[in-house]
Parts: C-alpha cells; structure tokens; sequence
C-alpha cells in the first residue's frame, strides 16, 4: 500500500540570461527562481495494482518517482509505503522496491552482466538459492539466456533494457517503479517488456508504477493512470476518461494537456 | 567486507578489458611522481640538508606522505570524482540499494591504476630506509604502518569534504585542491620546514603534521614514544568531514532526467 499526501516538493534553480556578460554578473550575484515540483500531491496505490503515472516534460513524473523510491526529501507532506517513510527508513524501505531508469544503466560497463547480477545478489544479500531461482525465471521470462555472458557495452538497448529489467527484480521487490522502460525501443523489444511487466504482475502481485509518455504502453498495461501537470495531480481515473471522444488516446491526450494550459 | 572484496573484482575485470591504457595510465602515474624525486634530487645537491633534515630523511618522509595519498586516492577515488557521480546520476541509484552510502561511493570507484604511484612511493620510502640509518625495531615498522593508515583517512577526510560540498555546489572547487594535491606537494618536506605558524595550523586544525612530522620524528629517534600514535588522533579529522557529508546527503537534490 503506497500513500501519499500533500507532498510539495520545490527546487531552487538559478537563471540567467545568456552571453558573457551576465555570466560575469552571475559570478557575484545570482538569481534563483522557485520552481515548484510538486505542489500538494495526494495519491493511494493498493497492493498488485499497475499504474501508469503521465504527465508532460517537467510536470513532476521523475520528481514523485525519486521521492517514492527514498532518492528525494520532500519539503512538505507525508509518504508511507509498507509503513515505511522512504527518507526516513531508506534501506529498510529499499529491500522491497525494484527501480528501473530507462535512460540510465545500472549495469557496470564493461563486464559481463552476469557479473553485474553477482554484485546486486551482494549488495541486496539474497541468499543463494532465491538469487538461483529467481535468475533462472528471468532469464525464462525476458530471454536472457546468451546475453548474460555479455558485456554490457556490447549489449543492444533492447537487450540492454530487458537485463535492467531483470537487475530491478532479481530481490523479489514488491513494488517496482519504471521511469520510461520503453524509451528508445524497437517494436519487438517493447512488446517482449510489455508482456513481461504483464506477467510480472499477474504472477507474482507486484505492484508496478511505470512512467511514460507512450500511450501505447500505457494502453497496453494500466487501467488506472494518475495524470500530473505543474505540480498538481490533475486526473486519477481510467484511460477512458481521457480517450473518450477522440480517435486516438494521444489525440485525447494532447487536447487534455491543451485545455489545462499544460 | 565480501561486498567490497566483490567491488574489488568488479574494477579489476573492467580494467583487464583494458589493459594497455592501463599500464600506460599506471607508467604515467609512476613518471609524474618520478618528478617529485627529481625535484628532492636536484634541491639537495646544492644543499647538504634542509632545518636539520637529510636527504634520505626527507625521501623517507616524501615517499610515505605520496603512499598515503595515493591510498587514499585509489580507495577514495569515489568522493574526489565525486561530482561525475552526482551528474550521471549514480548516485540516485546508490540510494536505491539497500546498504550504507559512503560505502557504495567508496566501492564505486577504485582508481588500480594509482598502483603506479604507490610503486613509485615504495622505491623512494626504501631508498630513504636504506640511506638513513634508522635502526629498526617492530614498534617503528608499527608506527610506519600506523602513518599510512592516518594519512589515508586524513587524506579521504579531504575528498569527502570535497564530496559533500558537491552536495551545494558545483562550482568554484578547484579551491580544494590546495588540501589534496597541494599538501602532497608540500608533504615531501617535513612540515616543519614551514614555519612555527604552519606547523601548529597542520597540527591542531588540519591534521598533516600528526600523520607526517611527529611520526617521522619518532622513526629518527629525535621524537617522545607517544608520536608513533599521533596519526590515531589523526584520524578523528574523520568525524567533522563524515558530519558534513550527513548534512550533504539531506540536501540531495537529483539531477534531471
């Protein structure tokens, strides 16, 4: 059970204008500008549920993800998780989460995966014969089988993303949060991710958050989305409600952004 | 510890994936400190000693002070690039696992090709050995392993301030310098040599002088017994830099992705 109230969240960002000579200004006096993250998000996720989290660039997505996963203090508000605050109880909290950034490697370079495996099977202390067991059925489930002999280096995004994929679960999380795991993919590797986070869910109740701006994906996994903009959460219900009217989801989406002045 | 041990192994696969730069970046680290040598070499031909000290003292004390930061540098790697980890947002999924995070940062970084810096510390520690007669007893190879170990730590306490002030800020820490690679300059002359002012300020505010001075005078026989411990109090400089990086941790804030 995932509960979240009235987080704020704000980040202090430093501008200026370009060219040399407000960089010198910028040298003794700087400016800062209040940039409002998250401005009183409240949401509940129930166990074995999957949700997609949306939202445009910059609206808060990454922000509540980071907050959720114990990477982030927020200013305001509260956050339990299992009965567990993430800031507060970060490695208690960490044992039962599973991250995956797609845009990021948790993979170190240049080894083999498998070494890589070897290291979190460490750092997460799962005993030998889980860290087997799990293996083997990942290796089944995302088709590792020949790519974990493999550098990391040398791997195809796809290959890549499903070894990551793997990496996130290989301590049995409860809850597994995916920061855009189909960024970048080819049709085929999104769809073997799809139907993997499908079974996932299905088999063994992990709750999925996932971030994304595929609707596809979205359309795919999720009955339930949370829509952030600005900061604030804007819509918390069914793709149907955003879709409804409109030939495609992303035609629904783009005029739902429009009408919120997103 | 297995953990660490598995972290070891890690960097020492990836380096064998490489393994021509990394003899070169080894040779190099070995030709760079070779010029701290020459610099000793060339001062003490014009002069037969500097406050009191020999030449072969002051290599003694030059290659300790280099093997003590070059431990530091290949085991502390993690907080001196600190900043690299912060901007490719390593360090974010250092907070997702579920062990201590200096720890993590420690293990995320282990510099092997410094190995040629220490081997070149080695060369000159025993030459210093070798040429000045200093008579030697188990407690004085004690106290010479006590050194390395005090100022590694002191030299760590260096990064993880460096570390944590990237936590605020990442500009302007160039400034830092002066502690890490400006001490190892000076380090290769007893601190004494400075000045009275110097030798109290590296004695009671910023602790060089009780992992290098104090020691060394204990190895020369000119020093009381309880020098040889000093470098343990040393290490308490530890403590206020792990404050910091507390305080740096809290105020995190990711980079964007």
């Amino acid at each position: 059970m995932i509960t979240m109230q009235d987080v704020c969240k704000t980040y202090k960002v430093s501008k200026r204008d370009a060219g040399f000579s407000s960089a010198f200004k910028a040298l003794f006096h700087k400016e800062y500008e209040l940039i409002h993250a998250l401005d009183g998000v409240s949401f509940t996720i129930r166990d074995g549920e999957m949700v997609g989290y949306i939202g445009p660039n910059g609206a808060g997505k990454s922000s509540t993800i980071k907050i959720l996963s114990g990477i982030l203090t927020p200013e305001e508000g509260t956050c339990l998780i299992d009965g567990l605050t993430p800031w507060k109880n970060r490695i208690e909290h960490v044992k039962n989460i599973g991250v995956v950034f797609g845009q990021r490697t948790q993979l170190w370079w240049d080894v083999p995966v498998l070494d890589s495996f070897e290291l979190l099977k460490e750092i997460y202390r799962i005993d030998a014969h889980a860290y087997r067991r799990n293996l083997e059925q990942l290796t089944d489930m995302l088709g590792l089988s020949g790519l974990l002999q493999t550098p990391t280096r040398q791997l195809s995004l796809g290959q890549r993303m499903r070894c990551e994929i793997a990496a996130s679960l290989l301590h049995d999380p409860k809850i597994l949060f995916l920061d855009e795991p189909t960024i970048g993919l080819d049709a085929v590797s999104k769809l073997a991710v799809r139907d993997f986070i499908l079974r996932l869910n299905a088999e063994k109740k992990t709750t999925v958050i996932l971030t994304t701006h595929d609707m596809q994906d979205i359309e795919a996994l999720t009955s339930r989305i949370i829509l952030i903009g600005r900061g604030h959460i804007l819509l918390d219900g069914n793709l149907t409600d955003i879709k409804e009217g409109f030939a495609s989801t992303d035609e629904g989406l783009a005029s739902f952004y429009q009408s919120h002045n997103l | 510890m297995k953990l660490y041990g598995k972290f070891f192994m890690i960097h020492l696969k990836s380096i064998m994936q490489y393994k021509t730069s990394f003899l070169l970046s080894c040779l190099g680290q070995f030709l760079v400190s070779f010029n701290l040598f020459l610099g000793i070499y060339f001062m003490f031909r014009r002069f037969s000693q500097v406050e009191g000290f020999t030449y072969s003292e002051v290599l003694l004390c030059c290659g300790i002070t280099l093997l003590e930061f070059s431990l530091a540098e290949a085991f502390a790697r993690g907080f001196d690039t600190f900043g690299s980890i912060v901007s490719r947002g390593e360090f974010d999924r250092i907070l997702v696992r579920p062990r201590n995070e200096i720890f993590q940062v420690l293990g995320s970084r282990i510099e092997l090709s410094r190995i040629g810096r220490v081997l070149q510390a080695i060369v000159m520690f025993i030459y210093g050995i070798r040429a000045s007669h200093i008579h030697w007893t188990l407690t004085k190879a004690a106290a010479v392993a006590l050194m390395l170990l005090g100022g590694a730590v002191v030299f760590s306490g260096f990064f993880v301030i460096y570390a944590s002030i990237c936590f605020f800020t990442i500009e302007g820490l160039e400034f830092m310098n002066i502690f890490t690679d400006g001490a190892r300059e000076y380090g290769k002359y007893p601190v004494s040599i400075y000045g009275k002012k110097v030798l109290q300020l590296c004695t009671f505010v910023i602790p060089y002088a009780l992992i290098q001075y104090y020691p060394l005078l204990y190895l020369l026989d000119t020093g009381e017994a309880y020098y040889a411990l000093l470098p343990l109090a040393a290490c308490l400089f530890m403590l206020p830099c792990l404050v910091l990086w507390k305080i740096g941790v809290r105020h995190y804030v990711s980079s964007g992705s």
